[in-house]
């Protein structure tokens, strides 16, 4: 137990008790509000049956844009056909990085350096302004190994840990991530550790198939740690080289799921493999609260690297540059489309380059 | 994480406390740092720029009133800005007189519109309607696999069909009309607004079930692109909605206020949690306090009166002001405080919480071992912790499984407690009303007082 904190739950007690006492006599007069019918008593979800063959699955091709949007596109053409730096200059960039999610801080962080070096007349012209800014964006973002880590030396498989906030894409990418690994002649073995998300782990077991990769699954409901464990000691027994453990989507200001999740790194650890890799997955549609996420995520887990999935929509991810430099987590793969090839890895010049673009 | 909107305007009012109006200059500094709170909220940047604005033109000239604090005017009209905003009412939801009613849900890939097409069936069963559900996701794998299993534990039927989304679609219509069902809710794949095969299926979808209301589900974190993506969506499907999926993140949700203001339409649901019955109609005026990090206390007021019971807390409140508040009535409150979940949320919630409590973790082990050990105490010592000496703190401690160290911490921030509330037992009442308020002296008087004292380490 920590030093103090008892003291916070106290205090947490006594407002709340104060405080709903003093609402009771606020609204004694008052007829009782309508009131929610009881919440209905969640019953617990019987053991899966692990029957249900193949879901009817319809692959859907679609054509997708492939590229990354240029979003300051606009902006740094009218920069640039503005002839001179002013204010309006300014505001264009500005909004434009805002939009891409970049965030106020980091904005401000990489326009004002820019101001004091266009009063210094370092930069004068439009042009010399947005190559300025794309390296200074680019620095941002370089200087991290962006590789998988997949550790020969090591006894025992290698385990790759998946977590993130609900929705973000974690089955999705563990299952392309597998594909690849497959394709590099790697014996692959998932673990299905989303056991509280309904048919999860169907859908981790569809990715399986399509990957050509093993999987280990519990019941719906279990203890996601045990079961990554018994997918380490059966990948160990059976010589596999890598486990990919999928996690439950959960988010990150639920104290008792963060603490599932630390329990969940631990355990992996516990039996034969290691863990070389735990792959946050973000959500490129994120605001600012992907910064919450990557600091809250990395506490618990020691996240070792960010998945940006979904990038082929109209978002651009910009929060990772503050995850890059606030946090120093390297972005090593991007999600752009639905097949098993649209996971990529990261590359951050053509990621700013494609983001300042005109063309 | 962020500052929330007081603590930024503070350091602006200290210097401007005691002027008699403000200057444009004040003003435009205000303005600037209202302008970064909305935008770490993730509010729309042009929406942005429109509400500074109109906060501008109310601020500019408005009298410095010595009564109040010119923070919490200023707080007020940003306050009551968004409110407005985000409009007044809740969407009504009104039957088909020819039934089922139907509903389409619709969003990005990974937004929730499973999990919220099964929320909003609970939903509708509770309102006494007897809801099918339509798996039309036919892409994700095991999407129609998760919905039956969510119908299955709520008791709500789920049709689908292999093949194709449309067919499927309509399929479940005809099943709901031959079943008697009188509401239709159909869940479709995750698409992006940018893919337009997969916007144009989702308008076949839209004709060939003719929905009443047609839902998109926005998760609560998502960024500037919020906009465009209730845009496009909004053009194809003519929404009538957004539900607002992840409310019970730390996301400040400025979302919801950039949809509103963009397209028009209302936020007509939130999904509160990860249990299937934590889906609310939305409240608008508890989100604008929520986008302004000043906390929700009524959502915190409402998870209490679920819970708590009415007397006891009623009992507990009175002991605790006349200063009869023992541990055990204490480790009573502690069992209802827990079944609202998770703590650490809880304080999120409460306005003028100083940061530092804000910030602090408690998890559950830390209410085990605070029960444990009021549980190793006899009844006397619980009635009157001041006779625990020496040998019976050994012995608490031994009980607990904790050090004699927690137990004392425990006993002496007890009593500090108990004299605490012994003072505030006279000024409460005129504190009281305030509570509900979030901008208000009540509640936070309460707060800060109960914040200044440092804790004892």
């Amino acid at each position: 137990m920590s030093n103090f904190p008892i003291i916070f739950l106290i205090l947490a007690a006594v407002v709340l008790v104060f405080g709903f006492g003093v609402v009771i006599q606020a609204r004694r007069k008052k007829p009782t509000p309508v009131i929610a019918p009881a919440p209905k008593k969640v019953v617990a979800p019987e053991p899966v049956v692990e029957v249900v063959e193949a879901a009817p699955v319809v692959e859907v091709v679609v054509e997708k844009k492939r590229s990354f949007k240029n979003v300051l596109a606009g902006a740094v053409s009218s920069v640039l056909g503005r002839g001179e730096i002013n204010d309006t200059s300014w505001d264009d960039l500005e909004e434009a990085l805002l939009r891409a999610d970049v965030g106020v801080k980091v904005a401000q962080a990489l326009l004002e350096p820019l101001r004091a070096r266009v009063k210094a007349k370092e930069i004068s012209t439009p042009a010399e302004l947005i190559t300025a800014l794309q390296n200074d964006m680019a620095s941002r973002l370089v200087g991290t190994n962006r590789e998988l880590n997949f550790d020969t030396t090591i006894d025992g498989p290698n385990i790759w840990l998946m977590v993130g906030v609900n929705g973000a894409g974690k089955t999705t990418s563990l299952g392309k991530i597998s594909a690849q690994q497959v394709a590099l002649g790697r014996k692959v073995l998932m673990a299905a550790g989303d056991t509280f998300r309904a048919a999860a782990g169907e859908q981790l077991q569809t990715w399986a198939e399509r990957s050509g990769a093993e999987i280990i699954r519990g019941a719906e409901g279990s203890d996601p740690s045990s079961v990554i464990f018994d997918a380490v000691q059966a990948a160990n027994a059976r010589k596999f080289d890598l486990v990919l453990a999928d996690t439950a989507g959960r988010l990150q200001n639920n104290t008792n799921l963060m603490e599932e999740l630390r329990k969940v790194r631990r355990v992996a650890e516990k039996g034969a493999g290691t863990v070389t890799e735990t792959l946050l997955v973000i959500d490129a549609t994120t605001g600012q609260n992907g910064l919450s996420q990557a600091r809250l995520f990395a506490d618990a887990t020691q996240v070792t690297g960010v998945v940006l999935t979904k990038l082929d929509g109209s978002s651009k991810g910009g929060i990772v540059f503050a995850i890059e430099t606030e946090l120093g987590i390297p972005v090593k793969l991007v999600g752009l489309g639905e097949t098993m090839e649209d996971l990529v890895a990261f590359n951050p010049t053509e990621f700013v380059e494609a983001l300042c673009s005109t063309t | 994480m962020f500052d929330n909107l007081s603590d930024r305007l503070g350091g602006v009012f200290k210097r401007i406390r005691g002027k008699g109006r403000l200057t444009e200059a004040d003003v435009n500094e205000m303005l600037a740092e209202i302008r970064t709170a909305l935008l770490e909220a993730d509010v729309n940047i042009g929406v942005v720029r429109d509400v500074v604005e109109r906060i501008r033109v109310q601020a500019v000239g408005s009298k410095v009133s010595e009564a109040l604090d010119p923070g919490q005017q200023i707080i007020k009209i940003v306050n009551a800005e968004l409110v407005a905003m985000l409009g007044g009412e809740t969407l009504k939801i009104s039957y088909a007189s020819q039934p089922p009613t139907v509903v389409l849900m619709a969003g990005l890939q990974g937004s929730g519109k499973t999990t919220s097409a099964a929320k909003l069936a609970s939903w509708f069963k509770a309102q006494g309607r007897n809801p099918l559900l339509v798996g039309a996701d036919l892409q994700r794998p095991a999407a129609v696999e998760q919905l039956k299993v969510l119908g299955a534990q709520l008791g709500v039927p789920v049709f689908s069909a292999p093949g194709d989304p449309v067919q499927t679609a309509a399929a479940g219509l005809a099943e709901a009309k031959r079943l008697g069902r009188d509401v239709l809710i159909v869940d479709t794949a995750g698409r992006l607004a940018i893919d337009t095969e997969m916007m144009q299926q989702v308008s076949d979808i839209s004709a060939a079930v003719k929905p009443d209301y047609t839902f998109l589900v926005i998760d609560a974190m998502t960024g500037q692109d919020a906009v465009n993506v209730a845009k496009a969506f909004d053009e194809t499907l003519a929404i009538s909605g957004v539900i607002l999926s992840k409310l019970d993140g730390d996301a400040r949700g400025g979302a919801a206020l950039s949809v509103k203001e963009v397209i028009g339409k209302p936020i007509a649901f939130a999904a509160t949690g990860e249990k299937l019955d934590a889906f609310e109609q939305f409240h608008p005026d508890r989100m604008a306090s929520r986008i302004l990090g000043m906390g929700d206390m009524l959502t915190l007021i409402e998870q209490a009166e679920k819970v708590f019971e009415k007397d006891e807390a009623e009992k507990a409140a009175a002991k605790l002001m006349e200063g009869e508040f023992t541990l055990d009535d204490f480790l009573d409150q502690l069992q209802q405080l827990k079944k609202m979940g998770n703590l650490s949320s809880m304080m999120g919630m409460l306005p003028g919480m100083p940061k530092e409590m804000k910030n602090a973790q408690i998890s559950d082990d830390m209410v085990k071992s605070t029960e444990a050990i009021i549980r190793s105490m006899t009844p006397e010592e619980r009635r009157k912790p001041e006779i625990i000496n020496g040998s019976r703190r050994q012995r608490i401690a031994l009980g607990s499984g904790t050090q004699i160290a927690d137990v004392n911490k425990l006993v002496k921030q007890f009593s500090e407690m108990q004299k605490m509330m012994k003072r505030m037992g006279g000024g409460g009442k005129k504190g009281g009303k305030g509570g509900l308020n979030p901008f208000g002296g009540g509640g936070m008087d309460l707060a800060a007082a109960l914040g200044s004292r440092p804790p004892s380490r």
